[in-house]
């Protein structure tokens, strides 16, 4: 670990504020389009203490408001100036267990730095790759300090689903001194972050590391564990003997559009897509078994970041033509600013103001062609955003082989369906008290997307600490006998 | 008594290259039931404690192979184990049948879908064609346990094809067989069985058909205009088996199901067979490639093998 970098000095305000943001070097578009490697390949020691030398050092910084998870961001980052590395990721991890996570996939640009002062004048501080670039850091030096959990409470918490809501929940009760086990329905942990965000966005040997961490805390990690078909939340409480149950089990549900064709063969969702990319590896074939298959021309319907992990797979994976169908214009997208943009580096052809009318096939079954809708915006809808209109007569078609359908997740449901008395709202997420995160069943607490709806990382990771407090204090309510573990009635098979 | 010991998970743990905890799944007992078709007994304490005929569990051999759903055909909870009958049809069957008693399967995860609905119906015609006879058998059981007449007609290529005859006639009142050509029973199709045994018996009160989609099609046109209650268990293309990826989806009266968690049984009147087929087809190209490669690496390493001893 590069602990004796040279630090650099504090200079005044108004010379800080001269210095331009730094860019982070990544692979050229022309060359990642081929491979699966990380795009972005992070600071150097020079360019950190740089970007650090660029905080005005606020007293009342805006941007530890603007993290969901309040870490010290100018604490860690004045460390940063110093050229102390290793001090600065261990500031961040006070508050925050995944930063080399974090550092890739939050969108920082709608948390901390669009809150950072100098984003009025000039460009914010780059938080987000100060933050990557000290976890990587330490990573790289094999040398982690492990955080010092709390004496055994005796108390166990169970983890359903290893998503960031879970892992950091996991952590969070580790250090408190609960004994934590994670409970997870794939057969490799990670959630979201190991099937649904891609490799050369976010490396899987990042998720592994964090894993192994827990697992160095105490964490037990069961996988390949379906809670509410190997064990309901009833035998988790009375026949394993947890103490408290955290559900984190996320949006994996796929939406379909529901338009004619979407039965055919070589339309999918883009969980399914993701999945045989991401976790089975299809990428590499020469090495896995699961297959995927693109052909030359793929749309990808959507326009969310999830859609822009299918685009750029797809384009890696040999399609020649790869096109984006979104009913909405480039500024309705929700997609991360900086995904949109390096999928457009990326020869990703987007078709705006289009909506899919129907998918053809030929007698095989197999798709052929979609039928797209040119759309105008007419007046904003509930969501804000102007609604798109068909614009008669506008419709054309487009050859394909290959339909993605990336227009968002529901709440997964095996384990509410299965848990009689939770209570949900009327997308099937679960409903929580938003202070301490339980559930309408006491003892069962919940966080991330199974309670918000598809969101961010970040945000299932705030939830994840949010919950780790209530469940400790619900803990301590058990243990002084001021409450007990729900009897619940159980579901048939 | 359930066997779950902390210590034996610990000293079981799967390499820590797969995200590490996986409990890793011994083959206790394997013994080869008919040409191509391996019957493992497997140790799943959780699962075998739980399983409801008609549910399925997800195998991954090792790290790098497929994820596929496979019916549990036998459980066990005293003895912790679940029962697996599988038929070479790929690569990964193929790779599958190389593992033997004292080998390990990396995930087997369940148990999966919804449980067969068991009621007292009165009469009811079990059909099982090919490996499909091996997810029949413990609804036949159930539904013998349950008071009902239980008629069973088994069907395959060739007589030894024809699996669990035994084990099926033991959950059954009578048995029929049929076969291609003509090796055992009947030559014919099991629909041939059926019809007859309608035009001699009258209607069943219910019918369960498991096997091919094509057999499962068949019987449901049969059935359909008779109007017999017709269950069909479908086993459709899947990745994680529980709700998430949407490759199982079929098309059940005008709605489309996920057979992983809707499943994977239907009522067969209402199955849109022909999309299940078509469907079922969507990776044969890449299926049919990795099985070959896999047959040609194998005859190789055989032929090495050979030269060396």
């Amino acid at each position: 670990m590069a602990d004796d970098a040279h630090g650099l000095p504090e200079l005044p305000k108004a010379q800080r504020m001269k210095i331009p943001r730094h860019g982070m070097p990544e692979q050229e578009p022309a060359e990642r389009v081929h491979n699966f490697s990380e795009v972005a390949l992070g600071y150097t020691a020079a360019l950190a203490m740089e970007e650090a030398q660029r905080c005005l050092q606020c007293e009342k910084p805006l941007c530890v408001q603007g993290c969901p998870v309040e870490i010290d961001i100018p604490g860690f980052i004045d460390l940063v100036r110093q050229g102390d590395f290793k001090g600065a990721v261990g500031r961040i991890k006070e508050t925050n267990t995944l930063p080399a996570i974090c550092g890739r996939v939050c969108p920082q640009e709608e948390q901390c730095e669009i809150v950072c002062v100098l984003t009025k004048k000039y460009t914010p501080v780059a938080i987000g790759r100060l933050e990557r670039y000290v976890a990587d850091l330490e990573r790289a030096s094999g040398h982690v300090d492990m955080p010092v959990c709390a004496p055994p409470t005796g108390h166990r918490v169970a983890i359903v689903g290893s998503g960031p809501a879970g892992l950091t929940c996991a952590a969070d009760l580790a250090r408190l001194g609960h004994s934590v086990t994670i409970f997870e329905a794939l057969h490799k942990t990670g959630g979201v972050l190991v099937y649904g965000i891609p490799e050369f966005r976010l490396p899987k040997e990042i998720v592994d590391y964090e894993v192994e961490n827990l697992k160095r805390m105490g964490v037990e990690v069961r996988a390949g564990y379906v809670v509410g078909k190997t064990a309901t939340l009833h035998e988790l409480f009375h026949e394993q003997g947890f103490d408290a149950i955290f559900l984190g089990t996320g949006a994996g549900l796929p939406t379909f559009l529901g338009i004619p064709g979407e039965n055919l063969i070589g339309v999918l969702s883009a969980n399914e897509f993701l999945t045989r990319v991401n976790l089975m590896r299809a990428y590499d074939p020469g090495h896995n078994d699961t297959p995927v298959r693109v052909g030359k021309r793929v749309a990808v319907v959507g326009s969310g970041n999830v859609a822009m992990d299918c685009l750029r797979c797809a384009k890696r994976l040999g399609a020649q033509e790869v096109i984006c169908v979104y009913r909405r214009t480039r500024n309705e997208s929700p997609a991360r600013k900086e995904e949109l943009e390096r999928a457009e580096e990326e020869f990703i052809d987007f078709r705006w103001l289009s909506a899919p009318l129907e998918i053809y096939g030929n007698a095989e079954g197999f798709v052929t062609g979609m039928r797209i809708q040119r759309m105008e915006l007419g007046e904003p809808d509930a969501s804000g955003r102007r609604r798109p209109v068909p614009v008669t007569g506008s419709e054309y078609d487009i050859e394909v082989d290959t339909v993605i359908i990336a227009i968002g997740q529901g709440p997964n449901p095996l384990a509410t369906r299965a848990t009689p008395g939770l209570e949900l709202n009327r997308h099937g997420c679960i409903v929580v008290n938003k202070e301490t995160m339980e559930s309408s069943i006491p003892g069962v607490f919940a966080g991330g997307d199974i309670v918000t709806g598809a969101a961010t990382v970040i945000l299932a990771m705030g939830a994840g600490k949010q919950a780790a407090r209530g469940i400790h204090d619900w803990l301590g309510r058990l243990g002084r006998g001021e409450v007990s573990k729900p009897v619940l009635e159980s579901e048939p098979a | 008594m359930r066997r779950r010991g902390s210590g034996r998970r610990r000293t079981d743990r799967a390499p820590t290259t797969c995200g590490g905890g996986v409990e890793v799944h011994k083959i206790v007992a394997k013994d080869r039931i008919a040409p191509g078709f391996n019957r493992y007994v497997v140790e799943a304490p959780e699962i075998a404690r739980k399983h409801r005929p008609g549910q399925f569990v997800m195998v991954l051999i090792h790290e790098h192979s497929e994820r596929i759903p496979l019916t549990i055909a036998a459980s066990d909870p005293a003895a912790g184990t679940i029962t697996l009958v599988v038929q070479e049809v790929g690569k990964t069957t193929m790779e599958m049948a190389k593992r033997e008693v004292g080998e390990s399967f990396l995930a087997v995860v369940g148990p999966l879908g919804t449980a067969t609905h068991i009621d007292k119906f009165g009469t009811v015609v079990c059909i099982g064609g090919g490996a499909g006879i091996a997810p029949l058998l413990p609804i036949a059981g159930g539904l013998k346990k349950a008071g009902n007449k239980v008629l069973s007609i088994l069907g395959g290529r060739s007589a030894d094809l024809v699996i669990l005859r035994d084990e099926m006639a033991a959950a059954s009142d009578e048995m029929f067989y049929t076969t291609d050509d003509g090796s055992f029973g009947r030559k014919g199709l099991v629909t041939h069985a059926l019809a007859d045994l309608i035009a001699e018996r009258g209607n069943p009160d219910f019918v369960v058909a498991i096997g091919p989609a094509v057999m499962m099609k068949a019987v449901a046109e049969l059935t359909r205009p008779l109007a017999i209650p017709t269950l069909c268990s479908l086993n459709s293309i899947m990745i994680d088996g529980t709700g998430m990826c949407g490759g199982c989806r079929v098309t059940v009266g005008d709605e489309a199901k996920f057979v992983c968690v809707d499943g994977p049984e239907f009522d067969a009147h209402k199955v849109d067979f022909d999309l299940l087929i078509k469907r079922l087809r969507t990776y044969l190209p890449e299926e049919q490639a990795a099985r070959e490669r896999y047959l040609t690496d194998h005859a190789c390493r055989a032929i090495d093998g050979g030269n060396r001893g």
